[in-house]
């Protein structure tokens, strides 16, 4: 038994793989892109479906700079990792915080729009097809940038209390290629509801 | 050294309470038993999804039997659906993936082991739920417990008008818990192939069973999360008043269909591909060569799963799409063929020439190699949308996919599970009960599923509780009944085996089977840090080069 657990003599080879965060990260990406997939085909498949208004021409206000402060984030994380990379912890926090700013106010936003949908023209889920889909689509993203901005909050945390140093550098980009990630797919979603199917 | 260690681990075990020995397993993170987990839950499920065949079947022995009700038989043939892919042949795939893949590749755990503890246990409760129904599913309506709408859930059926009561959430429910969890173990198996193999054990080295269990993850992410998306979609209909299924209101149940197939065809060759995996490692054990064809294997591997995102809408032919997408979706079921069969191919090729030796698990393999084929024979009459808008949604079709679920896939299984077992338990299985369960279950699945192909042909419809007498389909499904029967009875003696080898079985050693890979130089069962160093390799097979330093496999690549 010993003869198998030792293994044969030979030059020793340089071995390294791809760090497991960022594998596991990108195949959570993939999977979550086949389900915002299925919900952008609906929702196209959907466009100008409903049986009764409102329609989306008539209610849909393009929000412009909640979008440029989700897209901006996504800048201001990959200077906070960079910073942290190179052991600058009040820069890092600093941007980190920015970060988190910029997505609660997009989420801010969102229930901006959502409250002047609902109570001034009236459009719910349950109202047409354009209600159904879109709460889903919009709801299902705001769910990420939700999820995201949880997680941001706890780094956070921990930063503040002295924790978060260049040597979590790695895991602290794995959940910003997650935030990545959600910004990616809000071009693709604003693209759709704001421009396509409007 | 690892034999030493496993004294001591036997010893711990006897000492204990039984309390905290439950309590270890509950809360266990290691691969082996979270492997082991799975398993034992994916065989009771096995148990229930059969007794629930068997139900169906005893309904159908003769004409105008009323065994059971209508309302029962739905809810059976919904319940063995769902239950035999998403509580059975899932994770018990899931399961021998998880045992085996770090300790073929050379690793200590899976790259999360939380992660993979909190997936089985999604899935575990998700099993748990769907059954639940049986006693919360009736709610405020009193409408009926258990799901009814069968297991691919057309819209309308699963709307709110038609399908009051809980039992289609409990359905939707289940179903959606189980897929995280699924996703959950599959972004595992891909992470832990990717990053934790040992030095030397290149992509071009690693085992078939990896490969092929990457290939299976990957195929998890792009298609079981459609399925959780369309389940989202139904869960806003029935609860927030959505319209996403509401023909009323301007959607469409053609929808679900595409969403719904969009995740169940690549389903079978999730279920599928593992089973090749089991096939592409015993096979070349049992005929002493290396498998033939190694990079043609993988190549096929993925190239199936490419193909197989494409050709979900030959489920739906008869829903009357137009002609050009009538001819994409033929064409490309047609060349799905092309790697099957070049996989097909190399089994034979390794075969041949080899010493072969009949083993159970080389029988069950033999036979998985001749029924899968016929499963595909089959599978291409279906494809052909002509023949298919004839047959569709009559007993050849379930004749066809049992015969791939059942000849296929549960024949590769039965011989994953004598090949692996004395891995797992350190026994061996008894080699005549092996003998006995493979014959019996052979002959049963063939009685029943060869005879169900003609009263298919014959216009016999699936799902119905009943039939008129002198349709000529009488003695035809008489006999499908009494091959359930004989298969149930091969079932008996598989899990009389699996418990009586557990306590009597020899004693099995690291390598009972002589084979090639790095699973059979630990222990059996294997210390719980796996490998006291982490092995190196230089070939695909690694303990023929420690066996025959005179003439190692990494001579020649």
């Amino acid at each position: 038994m010993s003869a198998f657990t030792t293994p044969i003599a030979q030059a020793p080879i340089v071995w390294t793989l791809p760090y497991r965060g960022k594998v596991g990260m990108a195949s959570l990406i993939v999977a979550e892109s086949a389900i915002f997939t299925i919900f952008v085909v609906a929702y196209l498949f959907y466009a100008a479906k409903s049986l009764s208004g409102p329609t989306p021409r008539e209610v849909l206000e393009i929000p412009i700079f909640y979008t440029i402060c989700l897209l901006s984030s996504s800048l201001t994380i990959h200077l906070a990792s960079r910073f942290l990379e190179r052991g600058k912890r009040g820069a890092f926090l600093g941007l980190w915080f920015l970060t988190i700013v910029l997505g609660g106010l997009f989420l801010f936003g969102t229930g901006q729009e959502w409250h002047r949908l609902i109570y001034k023209r009236g459009l719910t889920i349950s109202t047409n097809l354009f209600g159904t889909t879109y709460y889903s689509l919009v709801g299902l993203h705001a769910t990420h940038v939700t999820v995201g901005l949880l997680m941001l909050t706890i780094v956070l945390l921990f930063g503040l209390a002295g924790r978060v140093g260049p040597e979590q550098s790695a895991r602290v980009d794995v959940l910003s290629l997650y935030w990545h990630f959600v910004d990616a797919v809000w071009v693709v979603v604003f693209t759709v509801v704001y421009v396509v199917a409007r | 050294m690892s034999s030493d260690a496993m004294a001591i681990q036997s010893a711990d075990v006897a000492g204990r309470p039984w309390v905290e020995a439950l309590h270890e397993w509950v809360t266990t993170v290691d691969h082996k038993r979270l492997g082991v987990l799975y398993i034992l839950f994916a065989l009771t499920f096995l148990i229930i999804g059969g007794i629930e065949a068997a139900i169906m079947r005893i309904q159908l022995i003769r004409p105008h039997n009323d065994f059971v009700s209508p309302q029962v038989f739905n809810r059976m043939f919904t319940m063995h659906g769902t239950t035999m892919i998403f509580f059975v042949i899932m994770p018990v795939m899931f399961g021998f993936a998880n045992y085996l893949v770090p300790l073929m590749i050379g690793a200590r755990d899976m790259a999360f082991p939380r992660l993979n503890a909190f997936s089985f246990w999604l899935s575990a409760f998700g099993g748990c739920l769907l059954y639940f129904s049986l006693i919360g599913g009736s709610g405020l309506y009193g409408a009926g417990n258990a799901p009814d709408v069968g297991w691919w859930a057309y819209a309308p059926l699963t709307s709110r008008a038609f399908s009051p009561g809980h039992s289609t959430d409990y359905w939707t429910i289940a179903v959606l818990v189980s897929g995280f969890g699924s996703i959950g173990t599959a972004i595992n198996i891909i992470a832990t192939i990717v990053c934790m193999r040992c030095p030397g054990m290149k992509l071009s080295r690693m085992p078939l069973l990896a490969w092929l269990n990457l290939v299976m993850a990957f195929l998890v992410l792009i298609s079981i999360s459609p399925l959780s998306a369309a389940q989202i979609m139904l869960l806003v209909d029935r609860y927030l008043g959505g319209h996403f299924f509401d023909t009323q209101a301007g959607g469409s149940a053609a929808l679900w269909m595409h969403f719904f197939w969009i995740f169940g065809h690549p389903e079978v060759y999730i279920l599928v591909i593992p089973a090749f995996a089991f096939a592409s490692e015993i096979i070349p054990v049992f005929s002493r060569k290396p498998i033939f064809g190694y990079p043609v294997m993988v190549g096929a591997t993925v190239c199936i799963a490419f193909v197989s995102m494409s050709v979900w809408a030959h489920h739906m032919f008869t829903i009357g799409m137009n002609s050009y997408s009538n001819s994409f979706f033929v064409l490309t079921t047609m060349v799905i063929a092309v790697p099957t069969g070049i996989k097909i191919f190399n089994w034979l090729g390794t075969m041949w020439g080899g010493k072969i030796q009949f083993t159970t698990p080389m029988l069950f393999c033999i036979g998985f190699l001749f029924q899968f084929l016929i499963a595909g024979l089959t599978g291409i009459m279906l494809g052909a949308a002509p023949f298919n808008w004839q047959l569709n949604g009559s007993y050849f079709v379930v004749a066809h996919f049992h015969y791939v679920i059942v000849g296929g896939i549960m024949f590769a299984l039965f011989a994953a599970f004598y090949f692996w077992y004395p891995k797992i338990t350190g026994r061996m299985l008894n080699e005549s009960l092996g003998k006995l369960h493979f014959w019996l279950f052979f002959i049963g699945f063939h009685l029943t599923f060869d005879t169900m192909h003609i009263p298919g042909v014959l216009g016999m419809p699936r799902r119905i509780y009943t039939y008129e007498p002198g349709r000529g389909w009488d003695t035809l499904n008489l006999i499908v009944t009494i091959g359930t029967f004989v298969q149930g009875l091969a079932i008996l003696v598989f899990v009389a085996n699996l418990v009586l080898s557990y306590f009597r079985g020899p004693k099995a050693g690291n390598d009972p089977w002589d084979a090639w890979t790095l699973e059979w130089s630990v222990s059996s069962p294997p210390p719980s840090y796996d490998f006291a160093s982490i092995p190196t390799v230089s070939s695909r097979r690694p303990l023929w080069d420690r066996k025959h330093p005179e003439d190692p496999d990494s001579r020649y690549e």
